[in-house]
Order: C-alpha cells, then sequence, then structure tokens
C-alpha cells in the first residue's frame, strides 16, 4: 500500500515540477513552453515500446510452454502497451504541431510508433476473430513475434529513407540533445514513474483477468 | 512398402504441384489478384495522368499496386484448404516444413507471375523511364518476394481464422512495412536514374527482411500447423 | 504384440463453458478394435480427433506406442489412418492424384500399379481418373478408405464408418475392419447400435 501512495506522490511531484521546475526551451515553438512536453511524451512511448517487448517475451515463452497464463500476461502487456502508445502517439501529434506547426509528418519517430499502434491494433483484431482460447493464444503468439522480429527493420530503414521523401524537415532530431539538468532529472523521474504505473497496472489486471477465468470456469463446472 | 525419408523439396514440390493443378483447374487466385491489379492500375493512371510520370510518384504506385493485389492473391492457398475442409487431410499427412515451403513457392509463382505481368503495363501507362533496369529488376524481384514471405506466413495465420474479410491485409500491413518503404525507395531510385551505387543499401536490405522472414516463417510455422 | 497400443489416461475435454466428457482411461490394445458408441454431439469425433492429435486436450493425455515405443505428435498423426465426414479430399483432383498427393506428401513411393491396387480394393477401380467433385457421396466415402489405407498405417480411425454406402460398401467395410484388427488397431465411432458388435473393447458416450 506504501509503495501506491509513493507513487501517487512521486508523479505528482513530476507533474508539478514539468509545468514549474523545468523552464522553457528554445526552439521549441514560439515560447519553448511545449517542451514540457517531453516529460510526457517520451517516457509512455518507452513504455508502450517495453511493454511489446515484454509481451513478445510472454508470447515465446508461451509456445514453448503452452501454459494460457502467459498468454494472459502478453494479453495484459499488449493492452496497457496500447494505452500508452495512444498516449505516446497523440502527446507526439501534439507536440508537434505546437512546436513545428503540423500534427503529423511522418519523420522517423512518429512513424515508428504509428506502427507500432498498427501492431497492436491488428494483434487485437486477431484475438477477436479467435474463439478458442488456445488456438487465440497460439495464434496471437505468433504474431507478436512475427511483428517483433520486423520492428527492428524499422529503425534501419525509416531514418534512412525519410530526409529524401521529406527534405524540408530536417530539424525534428536534435530536440533530445538539448537537456539541461532541471530536465534531466524530471524527465528521468517520469520515466522511472511511468514505468512503475504500468508495472502496478501490470500486475493489477493480471490478477483480474486470473480471477475472471477461475470464475468463469468454476461457474460452468 | 516402406516409408523413406524423403527430401523436403521433393515433399514440398508435391504441395506446390497439387496446388498447381488446383489453381489451372479453377483459377481463382490468379484471376482474382489479376483483376485487382488491372483495375487499380487503370484507376490510378487514369486519375493521376501525367503526374505519375515523377519516379518518386510512379513508385509509390506501383508498390501500392502491387501490395493490395498480393493480398488478394496470397491469401487463396491456406484459404482454400480451410473453406474446402481439406486441411484436416492435410494436417494428418503433412509434415508442416514441406507444407509451408510448397505454399511459399506457389504463392511465388503466383506473385511474381503476376508481377511480371503488372510492371510493364506499368511502365507503358505511366511513360516513366527506368534509368537502371537492373537495379530496378532487382529490386522489384527482392521486393515481391519479400511480400510472398510476410504474406504467406500472415496468411496461415489468417486462415486459421476463418473470418472472411480484410483480416490478411490487417495483419500483413505492419509486418511489411519496413519491405515497402525500402522497396519504394529502391523503386525510385532506378527509375530516376541516381547513382547505381545508391541503390544498394535497399537492396542489402530487402535481401536481410527477405532472409529474416523466411526463418522466422519456418520457426514459427509449426504452431501454427499443429 | 505388447509393443503397439494406445494408452488414454484422464482424458478430458471441455470447450470455453461446455465441458464434454472428462477423465476417460483405458489402453487398446494391438489387434483389437474398440467401439465408440453415444448420440450425435456426444463427443465422438472429438474423441477421435484427440487420438488423432489433431486438437489439445483439456486434461489428461493420449499416447500411441509402436515397437514399444512411444511416438511424437507428429508422428503420431502420420501413423494413423482416418475416415471422417469432416475429411475431406481434393475435388479438383483425380482420384490417382488425390492417392499421388498424399503418397508424395508422406514421402513414400508412388506407383500407378499399386494405385490401381488401392481403388480396386475399394471399389473403385474404373474411377481412377474421374476428379473427385463427379463423385457421388459413397463414392467419396470409398476414396477417404482408398486414402486411410495407402501408407497401411497400424491404426485405423472410422468416424461414421458406413455413412452414405449401400449394402455393398458396409461389407466392404466389415471387410476392411477385420482386416485391420488382425494386424493393428481400430478405433470406430458410431451411433448405430448394432455396429457395437464389432468391437473387442466399448466406450459409451452420454
Amino acid at each position: 500500500m506504501i509503495w501506491q501512495v509513493a507513487l501517487g506522490v512521486w508523479m505528482a511531484a513530476v507533474i508539478v515540477a514539468s509545468f514549474f521546475y523545468i523552464p522553457a526551451i528554445a526552439g521549441f515553438g514560439a515560447t519553448g513552453e511545449t517542451a514540457r512536453l517531453i516529460v510526457y511524451h517520451v517516457p509512455t512511448a518507452w513504455v508502450a515500446v517495453l511493454a511489446f517487448l515484454m509481451a513478445t517475451v510472454q508470447s515465446i515463452r508461451y509456445l514453448q510452454k503452452r501454459d494460457l497464463n502467459l498468454d494472459r500476461r502478453a494479453l495484459v502487456n499488449a493492452e496497457l502497451g496500447m494505452v500508452f502508445c495512444v498516449l505516446a502517439t497523440v502527446t507526439g501529434a501534439i507536440w508537434s504541431r505546437a512546436a513545428w506547426g503540423m500534427y503529423w509528418n511522418w519523420d522517423p519517430r512518429q512513424t515508428s510508433i504509428a506502427i507500432l499502434l498498427m501492431i497492436y491494433a491488428a494483434y487485437f483484431i486477431l484475438r477477436g476473430a479467435l474463439s478458442d482460447a488456445e488456438l487465440r493464444a497460439r495464434l496471437s503468439a505468433v504474431y507478436a513475434v512475427l511483428a517483433f522480429l520486423t520492428v527492428p527493420f524499422l529503425v534501419f530503414v525509416v531514418p534512412r529513407v525519410f530526409p529524401s521523401l521529406h527534405p524540408n524537415l530536417g530539424g525534428v532530431e536534435e530536440r533530445v540533445s538539448i537537456m539541461s539538468r532541471e530536465v534531466l532529472v524530471v524527465f528521468l523521474a517520469s520515466i522511472a514513474g511511468f514505468t512503475a504505473i504500468y508495472a502496478w497496472a501490470y500486475r493489477l489486471q493480471v490478477r483480474v483477468l486470473a480471477l475472471h477465468d477461475r470464475l468463469t470456469r468454476e461457474r460452468g463446472a | 512398402m516402406e516409408t523413406k525419408p524423403s527430401s523436403l523439396l521433393r515433399r514440398a514440390l508435391a504441395v506446390l504441384q497439387k496446388d498447381m493443378q488446383v489453381e489451372f483447374r479453377c483459377r481463382y487466385a490468379y484471376s482474382a489478384q489479376v483483376v485487382f491489379a488491372v483495375t487499380t492500375l487503370i484507376a490510378v493512371s487514369f486519375s493521376m495522368g501525367g503526374r505519375l510520370a515523377d519516379p518518386d510518384v510512379a513508385a509509390s504506385m506501383l508498390w501500392v499496386i502491387l501490395f493490395f493485389s498480393s493480398m488478394t492473391g496470397l491469401s487463396r492457398s491456406f484459404a482454400q484448404e480451410e473453406e474446402t475442409g481439406t486441411i484436416l487431410a492435410l494436417r494428418l499427412a503433412a509434415d508442416p516444413e514441406p507444407v509451408l515451403l510448397g505454399k511459399y513457392l506457389f504463392n511465388a509463382a503466383l506473385l511474381l507471375s503476376l508481377t511480371a505481368l503488372i510492371v510493364p503495363l506499368f511502365l507503358v501507362l505511366a511513360g516513366v523511364t527506368v534509368a537502371h533496369p537492373l537495379g530496378f529488376l532487382a529490386i522489384v524481384f527482392l521486393g515481391a518476394l519479400g511480400l510472398v514471405g510476410g504474406g504467406t506466413i500472415i496468411a496461415a495465420i489468417a486462415a486459421r481464422a476463418a473470418v472472411k474479410g480484410a483480416l490478411m491485409t490487417v495483419l500483413s500491413f505492419p509486418i511489411v512495412i519496413p519491405l515497402l518503404i525500402s522497396a519504394i525507395n529502391g523503386t525510385r531510385l532506378t527509375l530516376g536514374g541516381e547513382a547505381a551505387r545508391g541503390v544498394l543499401p535497399d537492396l542489402w536490405f530487402l535481401f536481410f527482411y527477405n532472409g529474416i522472414i523466411v526463418a522466422a516463417s519456418f520457426l514459427l510455422f509449426e504452431h501454427i500447423w499443429d | 504384440m505388447l509393443g503397439n497400443r494406445i494408452e488414454v489416461r484422464n482424458l478430458g475435454k471441455a470447450y470455453s463453458r461446455r465441458p464434454l466428457f472428462a477423465d476417460i482411461s483405458l489402453t487398446i490394445p494391438d489387434q483389437t478394435a474398440l467401439v465408440v458408441h453415444g448420440p450425435n454431439g456426444s463427443g465422438k469425433t472429438t474423441f477421435l480427433h484427440l487420438l488423432c492429435g489433431l486438437i489439445p486436450s483439456t486434461t489428461g493425455k493420449v499416447d500411441v506406442y509402436l515397437h514399444g515405443r512411444a511416438l511424437s505428435p507428429g508422428e503420431r498423426k502420420r501413423a494413423l489412418g482416418l475416415v471422417s465426414p469432416d475429411l475431406r479430399l481434393y475435388d479438383d483432383l483425380t482420384a490417382a492424384e488425390n492417392l499421388a498427393f498424399f503418397s508424395a506428401v508422406r514421402g513414400l513411393a508412388y506407383s500407378a500399379d499399386e494405385a490401381r491396387g488401392v481403388l480396386e480394393r475399394v471399389g473403385l477401380k474404373v474411377r481412377g481418373h474421374e476428379l473427385l467433385r463427379t463423385f457421388s457421396a459413397g463414392m467419396k466415402q470409398r476414396m477417404k478408405y482408398a486414402c486411410a489405407l495407402w501408407h497401411r498405417p497400424h491404426i485405423l480411425l472410422l468416424d461414421e464408418p458406413t455413412s452414405n454406402l449401400d449394402a455393398a460398401g458396409v461389407a466392404l467395410v466389415w471387410d476392411i475392419v477385420e482386416q485391420q484388427r488382425s494386424r493393428g488397431i481400430v478405433v470406430i465411432a458410431t451411433n448405430e447400435r448394432e455396429e457395437l458388435r464389432y468391437g473387442d473393447q466399448t466406450l459409451v458416450f452420454a
């Protein structure tokens, strides 16, 4: 219980600090105030990727052991990952608009987060199309692994191709290098906080689903 | 008669031959994708007119047409087994590896023959000249093969879901995007006439993508097939 | 032979909330026949599919032993012959082409003579080069026997073995069953009461 309260206080501090402690950073839009979004956008993107990694790990373990508990864990990771991915995409779009004038410009980061969002969506659409629990677990695990294997290719191809397709948008990569000490501290605290929220939500949701499954089984017998 | 250990290739070729025989007799997959590809090509050419001669535009449009056409054609080989109910007999008689390899070869034959038909047609209608023919052919070949690789394993997954409609496309797109980006870029370069060496990164990329996707398919397919 | 048998231990299957059957344990020895009897929907076909390894069990397991060795799931599928209403063959191929395909994909040698022999056994001698699409239901059933027997499996699984067959076909089936029983294992699933007598063991689904 104490940890949850501490986490609540921690995140409240992070939010307050993002508005009052961090100075505006020149170069991000007219007033530089939008730089504060870094405290929200990057950590959520980080968690979205972390959740995908964890979902893939659980999927591989499921294929090895065929234990449906592992499928449940993969599913929860995907659910949380999707939520954080939506948050990351939206905060990224808002930031892009506020700082550079347009919501979407297909720069490498935006492209990657959009594709991650599509992977999550496809994963859930696949699961939705399957009613048999074992088949659903198996096929979605295979898909997760397949998607995970092709994602690194994005890291190599998009930055290489992007400049030639969008020649007028050169400067969007430089933003993360201009972090002063204040910004760095709050930024790292935010990453830690969001990761803790994800871990907490993960554990809770896995327990909820496990209880739900048990209840369904016992009612049916 | 005894069970002689028969090579993977020979058993895969049996699957390929069977699919070819069935396809020749009803021509579902080939017709569907040709009709789709030609219709889309005509629509694109008509509506874009002279703008299609720009290498950037032409490259994108070509791969859009090929991607969506492949979705119609590549799903057939597995979906047909499920629809006609022959999947049960196949699962009992065949190991997963020959089935995957056989279906992959069948899909490759299907898509490469479509590509051989559509690409020249496209070049003629678009009025775009190919600055580096060899590079262009290599990119188109490797790109199409990549679509086959991704499409075959995804078709195996989608077929088991027994749901009609766009499941194949929805599942394929995220997997195949890196391939499409690189193929479009390579096509753009070989149409537009940049230095020949500029297209090498894309060729390497496509080569490795094909390798990874085929290797992953072989490792994962038994979990779908089981 | 003691080394050839099917062992079923605590086998159970449930779909989502609906349990089909639970806790079935039995051994099917070599050179015997098991008849599985019960009304439609009671789980006979599911039981056969579990024996094949086509679907996973909810509880318990099935082990198939040949020459004293437990077969892997893949080997098990390859070692059986199945005739079942939900088994479909390739309508766009001829009878001979179907046999040739299943033979080749199993990695077995195929000869036209042998194919003719099997087709004759099941009473389809003159139909070798006709598309399965043109076959009647009874002929297709006979064709399923041809494909199930081609690789001379040690274990034969028959789900509703006499469906769609005329009197001659029924006689053929019981002839095949007798022959298979004398050198291997047969499992028959049926809802016909009079077919119970073919079994050395009976398993009844309620």
